[in-house]
């Protein structure tokens, strides 16, 4: 579309600024604040330089941490894109199906963070949970809050079980915008059933698994309180990732300096990576 | 290939339906059931449980202000994000490409950065404690969602829709309200529908910003399975009734949902 030039236009801004500003800018300066000063505690600061920055990238903790936490988005992403465009391609397209399996799917995005955790709690307990009593029953030796295997699994089930729909939705959504001509052109050509995949549904859902990846990546990268509530990062530290360990020194140990510091990489790391794929899925839309 | 295509997609949605029958066959469990005997079903069905939070001001009240914030911070974000929306939809003007990413740039900041600030920053402003500080406090990733969601709708007008209607002597406020949010209000609901839902389930900040008078159901359902043992029975009635507000905004949304999951971008 062609846009006109219009400088007025910041006055329909001014609202969504000033309330993000209000909510970003404030804390996010005093984040900067904390991150090179060392607190005394009752509001005695001293100016600490970049020593918390220096330190926190040379911690073996925020490296663990930060390795745990690349691991799990991956393996989420690994699982949950080919699980979701396998759903959506076998979902009905037409009839009495369609809401039915919209509104179920859509249901676990709805229910609040820390009941999925407490859900798959008591769904996992090793004596009185289902799923942690079939497995044990099946013969395997299951127990999430001791082992640390088995916690990476039940955390990662959790998060299949919690987020794989919205990719399902999107991949959907994508579908159903193909013009039905497409799939008679393939016909005639004889094109095979991975071949109708490939040149056609891929190219059509392109767009729309970008953003699933982008809401993916960005979501798995901050989850905090399904694992807090699961498995409180334990056992030990097996599933403490950046956030839960980020809390931990912020809330729990006050250590407000490296705790800022680590904040701000975090929030970078997180950046530079939508950045890459904002770019990229502009692109696409030929916006840029 | 045809007949096992259902499959897929029906054992899907029994793994999704598994945790969340447990929870409910729990929530309508004593405690000592849940504890001592394990059964697929109730063997000694109680509503004890729901009898509990229904006359417990302590705990129904944490759904009314969950619902209280909620509903606020629905009404801010989409009414902030119209406007700004449309700007970004129609016109060019300084800093625009800027201004939409730093937006997005909100809703990717993990808000475990922003906890302690905000704690901070709403004690000191004295709103610590109030459902609005919660419902401020959401917009940081709810604003951009929703500018984000309703630039995509509305691109989708053309904008000869505007052009036409100046030409007929419309003032711009009487186009906004009479033709414009009419043509987008499938936009609009499902724009609603997100805001709802992402403060619904966020927990983390909403936590942080209350004591006791705007404590959110699920704050309180924290608190509650540590300091008086560990109330299985009630935790789970509890977590089920929070199921119920997000099923009835799904169902009134359900024809749009696929569409409204790409954002308008498909």
């Amino acid at each position: 579309m062609n846009k006109t030039l219009n400088q007025k236009a910041w006055f329909f801004v001014i609202p969504v600024f000033v309330l993000v500003a209000f909510n970003a800018v404030v804390p996010l300066m005093t984040v900067v604040n904390y991150s090179f000063q060392e607190t005394f505690g009752s509001n005695v600061f001293a100016w600490e330089g970049t020593r918390w920055f220096k330190e926190i990238l040379h911690s073996e903790r925020f490296h663990a941490s930060l390795g745990r936490q690349f691991i799990f988005t991956f393996i989420i992403l690994l699982i949950q894109l080919p699980l979701g465009i396998a759903i959506a391609l076998t979902m009905p397209k037409k009839g009495w199906g369609v809401p039915v399996c919209l509104i179920l799917m859509s249901m676990p995005l709805l229910i609040p963070w820390n009941v999925v955790g407490a859900m798959w709690n008591i769904f996992a307990l090793p004596e009185i949970g289902f799923l942690g009593n079939s497995l044990n029953s099946l013969g395997f030796d299951y127990n999430f809050t001791q082992q640390s295997g088995d916690a990476w699994f039940t955390t990662i089930l959790m998060d299949v079980w919690h987020w794989t729909s919205l990719v399902v939705l999107l991949s959907y959504a994508g579908l159903n915008s193909i013009q039905p001509a497409y799939y008679q052109a393939a016909e005639i050509d004889g094109a095979s059933r991975w071949d109708v995949f490939r040149y056609i549904e891929l190219p059509k859902m392109k767009k729309v698994l970008t953003l699933a990846i982008l809401l993916r990546f960005m979501d798995s990268f901050m989850i905090y309180t399904e694992p807090f509530v699961l498995t409180g990062g334990g056992p030990g530290n097996a599933t403490n990732f950046l956030s839960l360990d980020l809390v931990k020194m912020a809330l729990g140990q006050f250590d407000l300096g490296p705790a800022a510091a680590m904040s701000l990489i975090y929030f970078l790391i997180v950046l530079l990576i939508c950045w890459v794929f904002y770019t990229l899925m502009m692109k696409d839309e030929g916006r840029t | 290939m045809k007949k096992i295509k259902w499959l897929v997609p029906t054992i899907y949605i029994i793994f999704l339906m598994l945790p969340i029958y447990w929870l409910l066959n729990m929530s309508f469990k004593t405690t000592t059931e849940i504890i001592n005997v394990y059964s697929l079903w109730p063997q000694d069905f109680t509503l004890d449980n729901y009898k509990t939070i229904f006359t417990d001001s302590t705990w129904y009240m944490g759904y009314v202000n969950s619902i209280t914030y909620t509903v606020f911070n629905t009404i801010i974000s989409v009414s902030a994000a119209l406007p700004a929306a449309y700007a970004f939809s129609r016109y060019k003007f300084l800093g625009d490409k800027h201004l939409f990413f730093w937006l997005l740039t909100n809703r990717m900041a993990p808000p475990a950065v922003f906890a302690l600030p905000f704690f901070q920053f709403y004690s000191s402003v004295n709103l610590f404690d109030t459902h609005i500080a919660i419902a401020l406090s959401h917009c940081l990733f709810n604003i951009p969602l929703a500018v984000w969601i309703l630039e995509g709708f509305m691109s989708a007008v053309p904008k000869e829709l505007d052009e036409t209607a100046y030409v007929d002597g419309y003032s711009f406020g009487r186009f906004f309200f009479k033709i414009f949010i009419p043509t987008i209000a499938a936009g609009i609901g499902i724009t609603m529908f997100f805001c709802f839902m992402f403060s619904w389930v966020e927990l983390l900040l909403a936590k942080t910003l209350t004591a006791t008078i705007a404590k959110p159901i699920a704050a309180i359902m924290t608190r509650t399975s540590s300091t008086s043992g560990y109330e299985l029975g009630l935790l789970a009635a509890a977590g089920s009734l929070t199921i119920i507000p997000g099923a009835v905004v799904i169902y009134f949304v359900r024809n749009y949902i696929a569409k409204g999951f790409a954002m308008g971008r498909v």
